[in-house]
């Protein structure tokens, strides 16, 4: 990573919470230690602003004029964010169907906001052809011809749990999969701490988590193959929808050489999930943490996490970022007139 | 048939800086046959040992990955445009 990234004006993401979640545990049923790392903590509340910081420094470095990148959403706000700090111009990409609250939050901080009709992978094909015109000249897409310098920030994830866990490497971690690009940042970081000696060396695993209507990894996982074949997103973890994921068969071979796994949940597993970690943890999670919340009960159910052993899940992302998906089920218990006997009637004394 | 290809950049160096060149063939298959005779070493580039298409570049002919179609036996019809684009992607 650049030397200098933390003294140049930037969001200054990072060292987010690791929370002891005891009572999501029993309600798994999880005798050993089990913690969220809460990367909702974020300054635009999800783990893109890691990403983010690495790819400006690299785009001043180059000196990109325009900082850009194709986003299912999260990316987009970051990069807005960064973009306005840094005193960059700033142009993103979006698919047009993306919930409300990614939409503001990419469009507020004053840089242009292209929506595309089609769906990320669209955006993607898209953002690569216009890197290689003329009216790219001079762009930093951070998550295309900045991706190497980008793909790195994701590697402070491991470097705090290991920290926050008091220099020890988890037993078992559970990932979302988009790209792949995060699971496969959170190994080498373990590993680069295992290489300099700051955590003693001892087997981990690392276990990935899709949405079912957006899973080509876990299905190739499954099947036992070693190449991806994409799939057309179908799902409310809109974060997640990447169909032809570029990391996938990497996120393949680590699951496999560290004796991990990838699994899938479906959107009501999804919802259910969100709810459960916040009403046992007080922790509200975009659709991405409820996909790996969701899948962390799949994997304990199935026998394949090892309740006894110390686990990490992660949560990328915040809750108020996907509200619709639970929007309809949280409604008040009761709506009365402001008075005792109401009160009362409405049987909640 | 005659069709379209578009080159990224990172294979232009095959194509003499060009963005855009044409190729022959009816299926992608032929198309990319006549893209390696006419700039020799592209096809490598797309192509692994065995023959298939490379995990980490994706095909377009027109609108649609070739995945999800008949991978290199899809068709290209005349007038087609096939994009070869390096695989990115953003999210986690």
């Amino acid at each position: 990573m650049p030397a200098g990234v933390a003294g140049r004006p930037n969001l200054n993401p990072g060292m987010t919470r690791l929370v002891r979640a005891d009572r999501l545990a029993a309600e798994l049923g999880v005798s050993g230690e089990l913690h969220v790392k809460d990367d909702s903590g974020n300054p635009t509340h999800s783990f893109k602003d890691r990403v983010v910081a690495i790819a400006v420094e690299a785009a001043r470095a180059f000196g990109f004029t325009t900082l850009s990148c194709s986003s299912t959403g999260n990316l987009a706000g970051a990069v807005g964010a960064a973009a306005a700090r840094a005193g960059l111009r700033s142009c993103v990409f979006i698919p047009h169907d993306l919930e409300q609250g990614k939409v503001v939050m990419a469009a507020v901080y004053g840089g242009d906001l292209v929506a595309i009709e089609g769906t990320y992978d669209d955006v993607n094909r898209f953002c690569s052809e216009l890197i290689g015109d003329p009216a790219g000249e001079g762009w930093g897409f951070v998550n295309v011809n900045l991706r190497p310098y980008y793909a790195e920030g994701s590697k402070t994830l491991a470097y705090e749990i290991c920290e926050q866990l008091g220099w020890r490497l988890p037993d078992q971690l559970v990932v979302p999969i988009a790209s792949g690009s995060q699971l496969t940042k959170i190994d080498k970081g373990l590993r680069e701490l295992i290489a300099l000696g700051l955590v003693e060396e001892k087997p981990y695993r690392i276990f990935g988590a899709q949405a079912a209507g957006c899973s080509p990894v876990s299905q190739a996982f499954k099947a036992g193959h070693d190449i991806i074949r994409p799939v057309r997103p179908d799902t409310i973890a809109k974060s997640l929808a990447i169909g032809n994921p570029a990391d996938g068969p990497y996120v393949l071979d680590i699951a496999r050489r560290t004796g991990g796994a990838v699994e899938d949940v479906t959107d009501d597993e999804v919802v259910d999930a969100i709810r459960l970690l916040a009403r046992t943890e007080g922790i509200f999670a975009e659709t991405a943490g409820g996909v790996t919340v969701g899948v962390t009960r799949k994997l304990l159910k199935d026998g394949l996490l090892d309740p006894e052993a110390t686990t990490v899940v992660l949560n990328t992302g915040d809750g108020l970022k996907t509200l619709d998906a639970v929007a309809s089920g949280s409604r008040p218990t009761a709506v009365i007139r402001p008075d005792l006997a109401a009160f009362r009637a409405a049987g909640l004394a | 048939m005659s069709v379209t290809v578009r080159i990224p950049t990172i294979l232009r160096t095959y194509t003499g800086g060009a963005a855009e060149v044409t190729a022959e063939g009816s299926t992608l298959a032929e198309v990319l046959a006549d893209l390696e005779k006419n700039h020799t070493g592209i096809g490598a580039r797309v192509l692994d040992d065995t023959g298939k298409l490379r995990r980490f570049v994706n095909v377009y002919v027109n609108d649609d990955d070739v995945r999800f179609a008949e991978g290199l036996g899809t068709p290209t019809p005349d007038g087609a445009g096939v994009s070869i684009i390096p695989a990115v992607a953003g999210g986690c």
